[in-house]
Order: structure tokens, then sequence, then C-alpha cells
């Protein structure tokens, strides 16, 4: 399993330590790197690396509080939770005083393994990454304090139990972790603590194992971006050009001056921002502003002149984009006449978090520090630094909770975060600039899940199993525009590429095509499952439809010939089906669609029960099964397959984001129709049972209930979807 | 020109513009950042607060056109309320940016219609939205709280 986890693939472009040197290269002031510094050296570079007598991640208390150093952001997914448990586990403590805090940005510290050393939290790897890291730091943490009592005591080590964050001896002798700290606090760290059976886990995959913010979430007391305050704090509102690509030519601030409360007028690489001492008031100025824009090099195509393209593209018929295989076996050839031919067409789409992109800058000089939800603190670092010229390891950085994030907070460009550093930086007298985007301004600056076609061709054998797939995909690559990318974007085909379905056929063509398309893309939570398992899964139940086939047992049968590789697909399937009450009847009108989908590690299958109302899918009761391997946090697995199937189901329903002459035609929630409270099903999570490391949870949950819908709307409409989102209207 | 309004119990005067919407002056006056910002044109309900006790969209309210008002916000709550001893029971927020204006919508419903049928919830809960998906966790919570208050 391990060694197929798209989630490290699709990073691994952002370091190459030759590169890293060149970007930091950049933001040195006449400065060379040293040869042969670690990656994690240099993105730490000029960053303070002490840590505390139980390292980086773990500190106590003297009244016995135990808090994690978490070193990934809260956006929403609970994995403070998890984590915290992890270190609660190993350490033996007391979760009731566990307690958690954001990590500083220090890539030496608090590294992802799985983003190559980056200090970031994506592809669903928070828990993964952590768990070996944390498990060690938990039991080195436990030795010491055992080691602290069996000193102070005069009794063997061995004899020492420790439980709830209390440790005790035979004789009677006991004490708390607050107690022994002093004394624990001088022993060594081992280097090799003896970790846990998991077996023996007490609180790992217990319902014990709760979120510890939601007091704050509940009383209005946590604290976003959004709600940062500071002595001399100027509010920025900026205007962005109409078009992507487009850029100032002139503009005419007499009438944002006159408005009281507006301080200050500049103009930034991407438009022009009128700070003032409150939100509405910047706004107010901003929308006061006469701009001209230059849209010489703008991008003026629409999305339907896009598709045109793609289709073009995926038939052969336009040879300017070269085609790249990412999967291919056995001898090509051609489908024929009678192979089944599918097509399915994906809007862009944006993430549309609660809170829209904001961000606090202080710059001096070259001193720069960043106040919010930053989700790759290294690459927000980085890109600072080129700004205030400074080394990346000295821009400070303090993480806030994000109000939702699904990719957005995460870009290689740090897009808001530049914008908000070069306004305090041209602002030039220290005080800080919290710059807040509009909901216009987040919807409508770009960053998207990029439109994408899929064109399929497949011929069946005399079973109906798939005898030759063809498949073409045409997309945008999200990493074109990271100079340190790999010449393949592996995102644009993650899903498709590794199916068990291929494993399972004996003949593959899949080829994808990345054209250049001046609209700014991104990963949006899922990220190429988005696509690909639509593309995937609606097509199985169109074989088996045509095979006269139930499509369980099609899926059954296709994983059976994968083998090893679709043994935990048909396990989440299994247990998904029983559980759903699948092949029991429904009442009319109502039928049941059923998807599976591997993305970041873990794998999910659903049995979704769908009718249609006025004319729009109704989606009532969602049962999902997750491989995640060891369940950590229950509850929140439970939630996040819950969040994760309305933002997916949110998208698929409704979600678009169009162009029209280059121009974005929504702009607010008016527009940009999302899922409301009266159209959520009802989702029941099942976990499968597992002792393998534990994967994702974040991501995972989202792009199976397409598929599972459109898979019961073919049920029960006889016709197969070919784009979404579902409703047009 | 000075705005008088009563919030969270307290006389208040705010120095704000009259056409100012009640959210900024709530957010970047009187600093109660409890009260969010989504969208501005009410279509997302994270700034709902309680005017008067009814439930209301702050974003597009202006502080002239509520004069002498009672305005309850999230942080006027107390904390303890049953809908929010419900919220954390069922640990229903995600990342939480919407879930002051959802807690403030459940509690205006909950006021008049204490025990309200899946209807009566979507009905009133169905102009807040949340991006993390957590309504199922809402719906419970918001029947459970209509057990703790009844």
């Amino acid at each position: 399993m391990s060694a197929k986890r798209p989630v490290f693939t699709r990073r691994r472009f952002i370091i190459g330590a030759s590169a890293v040197g060149a970007t930091i290269g950049a933001a040195l002031v006449g400065g060379a790197l040293v040869v042969g510094t670690t990656v994690p050296d240099i993105l730490s570079y000029g960053a303070d690396t002490a840590v505390g007598p139980f390292g980086a991640f773990i500190k106590i208390a003297p009244d016995g509080i135990v808090t994690l150093v978490s070193k990934h952001l809260e956006m929403g997914q609970g994995n403070h939770a998890g984590l915290a448990a992890i270190v609660a586990e190993e350490l033996d403590a007391d979760w009731s005083k566990m307690r958690y805090e954001q990590a500083p940005a220090n890539a030496k510290l608090y590294g992802n393994a799985l983003m190559q050393g980056l200090q970031g939290t994506g592809g669903s790897s928070a828990i993964a990454n952590s768990w070996m890291q944390l498990r060690q730091a938990g039991a080195a943490a436990r030795a010491m304090l055992v080691q602290a009592a069996a000193q102070s005591w005069s009794v063997p080590a061995a004899e020492i139990t420790v439980k709830d964050g209390v440790l005790g001896h035979a004789s009677g002798k006991s004490a708390g972790f607050g107690e022994l700290l002093t004394a624990a606090s001088k022993i060594a760290p081992p280097q090799n603590p003896v970790l846990k059976d998991p077996a023996r886990f007490t609180l790992i995959g217990t319902d014990r194992v709760r979120r510890k913010d939601s007091p704050g979430k509940v009383t209005g007391t946590a604290r976003f971006t959004q709600d940062v305050h500071m002595p001399d704090m100027l509010v920025a509102v900026v205007a962005h050009p109409p078009l992507f690509g487009a850029t100032v030519k002139s503009f005419d601030a007499t009438d944002a001056r006159k408005i009281p409360g507006v301080v200050d007028v500049i103009q930034v690489a991407k438009g022009v921002a009128v700070l003032a001492n409150d939100t509405y008031t910047a706004k107010l100025g901003r929308d006061a502003l006469k701009v001209s824009w230059d849209d010489s090099k703008a991008e003026k195509r629409g999305s339907a002149q896009i598709l045109a393209l793609y289709k073009d593209l995926a038939a052969g018929k336009n040879g300017d984009v070269k085609a790249q295989p990412f999967e291919t076996k056995g001898e090509a050839a051609v489908p024929g006449a009678d192979a089944l031919i599918v097509a399915y067409d994906f809007p862009y789409l944006a993430h549309a978090t609660m809170e829209p992109m904001n961000c606090v800058a202080q710059v001096e000089g070259h001193q720069c520090k960043l106040t919010f939800g930053s989700q790759v603190q290294t690459l927000d670092q980085l890109n600072s630094a080129s700004v205030v010229v400074a080394l990346p390891g000295k821009i400070e950085i303090e993480t806030l909770l994000a109000g939702g994030s699904f990719g957005r907070r995460a870009n290689p460009a740090s897009d808001y975060v530049v914008e908000c550093v070069e306004i305090a930086k041209k602002l030039g007298n220290g005080r800080p600039v919290k710059l807040v985007w509009t909901r216009e301004d987040d919807m409508m600056s770009g960053r998207y899940r990029p439109l994408t076609h899929h064109a399929i061709a497949i011929k069946t054998d005399g079973e109906g199993m798939p005898a030759i797939w063809r498949h073409r995909i045409v997309t945008q690559s999200i990493l074109k525009e990271i100079p340190t990318a790999p010449s393949f974007d592996d995102t644009t085909v993650e899903g498709t590429k590794g199916s068990p379905y291929f494993k399972a056929t004996p003949i593959v063509d899949a080829q994808v095509y990345m054209p250049d398309i001046g609209v700014p893309v991104l990963w949006w939570r899922s990220v190429g499952a988005t696509h690909t398992a639509m593309a995937m899964e609606h097509t199985i139940d169109q074989l088996a439809r045509r095979a006269g086939k139930d499509p369980v047992e099609y899926r059954r049968a296709l994983y059976a010939k994968a083998g090893e590789e679709g043994a935990r697909h048909l396990a989440a399937l299994n247990l998904a089906v029983e559980k759903s009450g699948y092949g029991q009847a429904l009442e009319a009108g109502w039928a049941r669609g059923v998807a599976v989908h591997e993305c970041f590690g873990s794998v999910v299958a659903q049995v979704a029960e769908v009718s249609i109302a006025n004319g729009e899918p109704r989606v009532r009761r969602v049962v999902t099964a997750i491989d995640c391997g060891i369940a950590i946090a229950p509850n929140q697995i439970a939630a996040q397959m819950e969040g994760g199937t309305c933002y997916g189901l949110s998208a698929a329903l409704y979600g678009k984001i169009t162009l029209k002459d280059g121009a974005v035609e929504q702009s607010n929630f008016d527009s940009y129709r999302v899922l409301r409270m009266n159209e959520a099903p009802r989702v029941e999570t099942y976990i499968v049972p597992s002792t393998k490391p534990p994967t994702g949870v974040g991501e995972p949950g989202t792009p199976v209930i397409a598929p599972a819908v459109a898979n019961a709307l073919l049920v029960l409409t006889g016709k197969p979807t070919t784009s979404l989102p579902f409703v047009t209207t | 020109m000075p705005t008088a309004l009563e919030i969270n119990g307290k006389a208040v005067t705010v120095k704000a513009a009259p056409d100012t919407p009640l959210l900024w002056v709530l957010r970047d006056e009187l600093l109660l950042t409890g009260t969010k910002y989504g969208c501005g044109i009410a279509q997302c309900g994270a700034c709902t607060v309680h005017i008067n006790g009814v439930a209301t969209r702050s974003c597009i309210t202006a502080i002239s056109d509520i004069a002498g008002a009672k305005v309850t916000t999230i942080e006027g709550l107390g904390g303890t309320h049953p809908v929010q001893a419900a919220w954390l029971k069922h640990d229903v927020p995600q990342c939480g940016y919407c879930q002051s204006g959802q807690i403030m919508s459940a509690t205006a419903l909950l006021a008049v219609t204490p025990n309200p049928s899946d209807q009566d919830i979507d009905d009133a809960m169905s102009g807040n939205i949340c991006r993390c998906g957590t309504y199922q966790r809402i719906r419970a919570a918001i029947k459970d709280a209509a057990v703790i208050s009844g």
C-alpha cells in the first residue's frame, strides 16, 4: 500500500534541494547558501530551533496539563484531536488534561515528511506523517517521567505504572506529571523509546477522542484571521482586475480618498489597495476607485470555448498540445465500433470557504510577521521573504484557525499572503495591515478546481468485462506554474491512474492533455479525485448495465481480477453494501447508487439513496465505509465523512464557476449555489477494521458522492450523466 | 452622528456612520468578533444576531434602522445556553466560522418553536450555510437542545 500513496507524489515536486536553493537564493541579500545543507536546514535558516525538555511537540506544565504543539493547521478537519490522542496514548496522559496549540513556522522542527520537509498541511497527511513522530515523542516523554519517578522513589523503572497522567508504584507511591516535571526535565530523552503494542491502546480508536476547539467555536471566542485587531492596524481591501492576467493601466483614487477613514491608496502587483481604519470603510474606498485595466495579455476565452478546445484535444483534432501517456498496458488497440463511448465535463469550482481569504502582516524593513491561517507555512515564508528580502526562517508566522480551506489557503504563489505583505511593505511605516478579501474578491480572484474533460472508450469481452480501456483526460496542470515541478503533473490523473479497474483490464491506453489556459487553478479538496472518481465510477455502472449485471457484483468481479490492488476496495464496498440494506426494495421513486474510490491512501465506498424532486436530485441517506488504516478518532472520521460528503455533493449538485469572455460570472452565494441544511443527506459512517498505519480522512470523503448519485440517477432515469453539476438551471 | 443601541444588555453609543451595517459596528468598533462576515448580502447567515429576539442578518442591517433596538450576539448567549451545550455534546463545529450564526439562528428558532420538526429546522436553518457540512450534527444538536430546554 505504501508504494501507491498519491498524497506524496503530488507534493513531491515542491522541494528538490537545488530548486529550493534557487528560490531562497533569490530571497537572500547577496547571500550564498552553504553547500550540503539539508532541505529542512535551508528552509528554516535563520530560525530559532531550540526546544524544551520533551522536544518540539510536547509541553508539560506544573499543573499536569500536557500540550501538543501541533505543526498542522486546524481548518476544520479536526486533526488536532487525533494528533493529541497519539501523544496522550503513548504518554498515558489524562485526556481531559490534554491541550493543543499551533506550532510556530519552523520547517526544521515542524516539517511534514510527506511534503518533502515543508511545514504544511495537505493531501490528508496530518495524521499519517505524524503517526510515528508523535508516538515516539509521547513514548520518550513517558520514559523520562518514569525514570524520574524511579530515581525519586528508588524503585526499578520497570515496576512503575502510568495511567491517566499519574505515575504509581506498588509501594503506594504516586505522582502526577506536574510533580515529576523538574526531575524528568533533567533526563535525556531516549533515542528509541519503546512504543505501545497497538493492541494495548486505550484511547486511540475510542469515542473519547473529541475535538478540543469546540468551546471557543460555540462561544464566538475562537480566533480567526478575520478577528485580528492590533493597535494601529489598518484594513486593506483591493481592487482586482476583472480578467485573469489584466494589470493596472492607471487609476484615480480621488473619490476614495475623500471618504472619512480612508488612510492610504497603494498600487500593488495585482491591483490597487485602499487602506482604512476599519473594514467597511476600506471596502467603500475600494468601491470608489476608478481603475483602468490593461487586458492586452488577459485570458479572454469563456468556459464554452475552453471546453470546445478540450473536446478537440481529446479527439485528437488539435495537435498543439502533446498527449502524455500515464498508464499503458498491452498492445495498442482501438476499442472498435461496439465500444462503450462516454465523456464527462467538469466545470471550474471555487473553494468558497466560509472565511474569505485574508492575512495580517507587519513589515518593518526586512522584518516580517504574519498572523493568519497559514496552510503551508514554509511556502508562505519563502514567498514573503522574496518580498521583504529576508531569510525565510526569519519570517515569523503565528498560525491561527482557518475558517475552512479545502486547499485554498495552500498555494504555491501564496497569492493573498504576498499581496498583504506587499501592501504592508509599501505602506512603509510598520503598521499592521489586515488584508480582507470580500466574498466577491474571494470567488472571482481565481484558484479554481480546473475545468476538466474525460473521454473514454471501452471494448468489453464476452462476459461484459472491460477488455480494452482507452481514456483521455484534458485539464490544466495545477503544478505547472511552479518552476520546480516535475515534467509530469500527477494531480491531473490521480484516481484514474492506478485504478484497480485498469489493473483488471488487459489493454489500457490512458493519456492526458494539459493545455495552457490563463485561469489560475489549484488543488480543491481531493484534487484529481474530484473528477477521476466520477469518470471511473459512473463508467463502471454503465458497463455493468450494458452487461446486464448488478453494479455491486460487477465491481466485486473487477476487484477480484485486480487482486491485491482491489482488496481494500472490496472490503469497503462489502461493508457499505451490508450496512445499506442494498438489494432490499426502496419506495417508488427512490434508488440506490454505489461508488468506491481510493484517495490519499484511504478507500471510501458509499451507497446513496436518491430520488428526483422538482427536477433536482434529492439525496436522503449516504452509507459510507472507509478504510483509513488504524482509526484514531472515530468521531472525527465520521465528521469528515459527513462534511466531505456534503462538500462533494454541493459541487456535484450545483457547483460551477463559468467564464464569459474571460470574466467570471459568479460572485457570491446568490450565484454560486451551495448545499444547505434542507438539502443535506444523513451520512452514516462505518470504519473497516485495520492494523495498518493511519491514512487521511479530510479529503477521501468528498469525491465518491457524485458518482454514487449519478449511478442512482442512472437507475431512476436510464440516462447517464455526462457533465456536472447535475442541476444546470 | 452617534447611534444608541443595546448590545447584550448594555447600552452603547456607536460612532460609525448611520448607514454602516451592524456587522461592521459589532466587529470593528465594539470588537465583538464572534459575529462573522461571510457574504455581505444576507446569503450565508454567518452574521446572524438577534434584534429584539428575531434572527437577523447584521450584514445588511444599517444601524440607523435599529436605533434603540436590543441586539444579542453570540457573546451575549453566555456560553452555557442549552444550544451551546448541545453543540458541544455533538462536537458540531468543524472550521467553526459559521457556527456563531448557526447557533443564533437555532436559539431564535427554539425560542418560538420549543420542539421543532425537521421541517421547522429546515425552514429556520436553511439560510445558514456551512461549507464544512456540519448540517446533520446541527440538526441533532437542535433536537437535543429542545429536550434540554424543554
